[in-house]
């Protein structure tokens, strides 16, 4: 609105913003903080904020005792190898929807969003038993194939409102100017939708790192996450708050400079393509 | 843009996810069906055939049943009003002209990127902990008795606690609405004579909407299958269990799978149920 | 070489008839325009010779070689969009050499047309921009220039000008003349606006709701329109037609009389009417003169310095020898 906005007004609004900003954001900030106490400051009545000894041997603790590199590692393989083979999968399903669409279009997408719906449980024994026929309880291919499983009507609902905002005369101009259809989605189609394709990456690198159901489950050792990692500090060590708040900054830190570094790509991916 | 040539590519292009998704939707299903009708209980060794229905009676008329139906609902309907409602109210806060609105934003999708087991431990010790936790410290610096939120309240906590997560998202996308409003129907309603609330009452509200069903589409997807937020704080005591974790129990926990197998058919029966309701008002609503 | 031959070409979807099996030669160098207001099948017509839509029944031959069943690429053919469709992660010279890319034309080659397509079409300046950087005037060059690189038997136009403002468009209205003199090759041209099709057509073929209500030449249009359709469709302001006694003292269900085929008078004449509204446009001014006893007001086109006013009486004699006269079925009486 073109109207000059009183300072007063400005003032009482940022007050406001920040204030409740900073309370969404204390729970992070308190863990953070705490990560850096002595289990006595950590647990100290009344609540020390900045002036204690800030100590990192928290961080040595937990590394010492969990293996935090190799939980790392795992988030990472999953995260990454399960978004990069649902991008694979969902780029050439969204192009057909997007660009042609039949009656049943609508259908089949909402179908495949409905699966999402499936609760998992309902599906947990017989897959660990496949898993365990196959011997792939607790590896990493079975996970990556879950995740990305569970993430693809996402990456595919997402793709589809993006493609759809690419005006199909441009793939027609492509595919009059002789273009294959390898060449029309490799040379037209995706450098015009990598915006959204980042947003999409993004997001489902989120939703695979963060998801805590079937890498809970599924896992013991070897293909454990980072969700694995945090949830073994669920008791007793629990009580130890200033390992835990280590424990789960290590475990949140690389999302979220993730999520910083990429605010842009990310709050458009967050919407989940929904709203422009 | 419809040939026969590009419709036969077409199908060939949705061929791998669709089957990719219809073999992980029938062939775990297919044999949950089965081993609900069978007496299946691995650790005494049981494997008996034709239980029939058995299963199926028993699990519903267990008291656990409905009270984990009502317990499921009343996470959902207690998550879903307060991000809607706390997410219209920062969205209209975040429109505002403020300073250091990136910065504001940043901090208030941060909760988004916590991993739910992070979060639920952070949340249970940290701040709901009778003796240790930062609540139980703000209540005693005001003479209050501190109180043991995860066993006293322990819906109402974790409740709070999804309620954080979550709030970003449906924050984000309904800021995202906001600021597509156009200030020429602000104005003109100005012009017309409505107030703020009218402004609000006819104008915004009618915007979000598209916004509003958007995010409980969304969320419902993802709430009704919420497990590690309950596993790491009250592992589904003090009637904090929800139909997926009860499934869980008698699956995992008690390794009855013909029992569990056959709750966890029903969950997919009422979460078809869900589906197909808001499918049809999300549907319309979504241009999808 | 461009000569196009559509033959019972019928396209429908699903149950729909959307184009009623229909013939057609178009002549190799030939500036058709296919005209008909929105709705009439004229887009689909033309996607339909371009190959980015299956016809349902019937052959399209281009070059006397059947095309019916050919990818759009394989058909030499080439199209400006009306949204221009430019790619706009490419710069211009990469758009306008993209279908020589993909054409697997060696780098010299296609630098060398690249750079003479630009100077043809003044390009030159921002070969090395974005489309986004592009005024609407521009990027319609570039789609144009990406076009004639091809150097294909047939241009495609899809109301190429239907997204630029008034006074470009009749700038760019005559730079596609001259490059149709220019090329001499086959134009097909798609628009719903008249003047377009009147100005630049050598053949207008008229259409509705996917039927040709007539083929010609602009003028054979004008003289003599086939039907009442074509007679309201072409010609601006359009033609008055009337029905009714007056129509029937001419022994026609339907007499047609063109605004500028009236003479006017402050005396007498055939028709007694009071001035509307008028519009002045310096050189012409436009009347409408509600007549007692016609359905509906005349248009009149009278000179540019006539003074006469909101309310006044006027007479009008149309021009004997350009009255139109049309059945029932609204079709001409020789």
């Amino acid at each position: 609105m073109a109207r000059a906005v009183t300072t007063q007004r400005k003032i009482v609004f940022t007050a406001l913003a920040w204030g409740i900003g900073l309370m969404i954001f204390f729970p992070i900030l308190w863990t953070i903080l705490t990560s850096f106490k002595t289990e006595a400051t950590a647990i100290a009545d009344p609540p020390v904020f900045f002036n204690f000894d800030w100590t990192l041997e928290n961080y040595q603790v937990v590394q010492e005792r969990s293996d935090y590199m190799r939980y790392l590692w795992n988030s990472v393989a999953l995260a990454l190898g399960s978004t990069f083979l649902g991008i694979l999968i969902a780029v050439p399903a969204a192009w057909s929807m997007a660009f042609v669409p039949t009656r049943r279009t609508k259908n089949v997408l909402l179908w495949m969003l409905s699966t999402k719906m499936l609760p998992a449980v309902g599906v947990l024994y017989p897959i660990r038993l496949i898993l365990i026929q196959l011997g792939l309880l607790d590896s990493k291919i079975a996970l990556i194939f879950i995740l990305m499983l569970i993430n693809l009507p996402i990456i595919i609902w997402m793709l589809y409102t993006y493609f759809r905002e690419i005006p199909g005369e441009i793939l027609e101009a492509a595919r009059m100017d002789g273009a294959t259809l390898k060449d029309e989605i490799l040379y037209v189609l995706t450098p015009m939708a990598i915006p959204g394709i980042a947003s999409t990456v993004l997001l489902n690198i989120i939703l695979a790192w963060n998801e805590a159901f079937w890498t809970l489950t599924l896992t013991t050792v070897n293909a454990a996450p980072l969700t694995a990692f945090i949830a073994s500090y669920s008791s007793p060590e629990g009580l130890f708050y200033a390992k835990l708040s280590a424990a789960s900054t290590m475990a949140i830190a690389p999302i979220l400079i993730m999520g910083w570094f990429s605010q842009k790509q990310l709050v458009r991916g967050l919407t989940f393509g929904a709203v422009k | 843009m419809a040939t026969q040539h590009s419709r036969s590519a077409a199908r060939a292009m949705m061929a791998p996810a669709v089957f990719l998704l219809l073999v992980w939707m029938l062939v775990p299903l297919i044999l949950t069906l089965w081993f609900s009708t069978l007496d299946y209980r691995p650790l005494r060794g049981t494997f008996d055939c034709c239980e029939g229905l058995g299963n199926y009676v028993r699990f519903v008329s267990s008291s656990a049943f409905w009270d984990s139906i009502l317990t499921t609902l009343q996470l959902l309907g207690g998550v879903l009003l307060i991000t809607v409602v706390g997410g219209i109210g920062l969205a209209i806060l975040l429109d505002q002209p403020i300073w250091g609105q990136g910065i504001v934003r940043i901090l208030v999708i941060a909760p988004f990127f916590v991993m739910p087991t992070v979060s639920a431990l952070v949340w249970k010790n940290m701040f709901m902990n009778p003796v240790n936790g930062l609540f139980a410290h703000a209540f005693k610096a005001v003479g209050l008795e501190p109180v043991d939120w995860l066993s006293q309240f322990p819906l109402f906590s974790i409740i709070l606690i999804v309620s954080w997560q979550w709030l970003p998202f449906a924050t984000l996308i309904l800021l995202t609405a906001i600021q597509s409003l156009d200030s020429e129907q602000f104005e003109a309603a100005e012009m017309d004579g409505a107030g703020p609330f009218a402004r609000f009452g006819y104008i915004t509200l009618p915007h979000l909407a598209r916004s509003i069903t958007v995010v409980v589409l969304i969320q419902t997807i993802f709430l009704l299958s919420i497990f590690a937020e309950i596993f790491v704080t009250t592992g589904g005591a003090f009637g904090t269990r929800t139909l997926t974790y009860l499934v869980y129990q008698r699956v995992i926990e008690s390794q009855n799978v013909g029992l569990g197998s056959a709750g966890g058919i029903i969950a997919v029966i009422l979460a078809n149920i869900v589906a197909a309701i808001l499918m049809r008002v999300v549907g319309k609503n979504l241009d999808a | 070489m461009g000569r196009i031959t559509l033959d019972k070409v019928r396209k429908a979807f699903g149950d729909v008839e959307v184009i009623p099996p229909l013939d057609l030669r178009i002549e190799d160098g030939e500036f058709v325009v296919f005209v008909g207001p929105s709705g009439c099948g004229k887009s689909t017509l033309l996607r339909l010779i371009a190959g980015l839509e299956d016809v349902t029944s019937g052959e399209i031959r281009i070059d006397g070689t059947d095309a019916t069943h050919l990818s759009p690429a394989k058909r030499g053919l080439a199209m400006v969009f009306q949204s221009y469709a430019l790619y706009p992660h490419m710069t211009v010279r990469k758009n306008i050499a993209f279908p020589l890319k993909m054409a697997g034309m060696d780098q010299a080659e296609i630098d060398r047309r690249v750079d003479g397509a630009a100077k043809v079409l003044n390009l030159s300046s921002y070969i090395d921009r974005r489309p986004g950087q592009l005024s609407g005037g521009q990027r319609q060059r570039v789609a144009i220039g990406r076009a004639i690189v091809r150097e294909p038997s047939a241009f495609l136009f899809d109301e190429p000008l239907s997204n630029l403002d008034a006074a470009l468009r009749v700038g760019m209205r005559l730079e596609i003349s001259e490059l149709h003199k220019r090329l001499a090759t086959t134009m097909i041209y798609v628009t719903h606006d008249q003047v377009e099709a009147m100005t630049m057509a050598d053949k207008i073929v008229v259409l509705r709701a996917g039927h040709i209500e007539q083929v010609g030449s602009p003028l054979e249009l004008y003289r003599t329109p086939r039907n009442t359709f074509v007679a309201g469709f072409i010609g601006s302001p359009k033609m008055n037609l009337i029905e009714g006694a007056e129509a029937e003292k001419h022994g026609a269900h339907t007499i047609g009389v063109r605004p500028e085929h009236f003479q006017i008078s402050t005396e007498g004449g055939t028709w007694t009417g009071t001035i509307g509204v008028s519009e002045h446009l310096g050189s012409d001014t436009f009347f409408h003169v509600t007549v007692p006893g016609f359905a509906e007001p005349l248009t009149i086109r009278a000179g540019g310095e006539v003074d006469l006013h909101y309310g006044d009486t006027i007479h009008l004699t149309p021009d004997a020898s350009q009255i139109h006269r049309f059945d029932a079925k609204g079709l001409r009486l020789p």
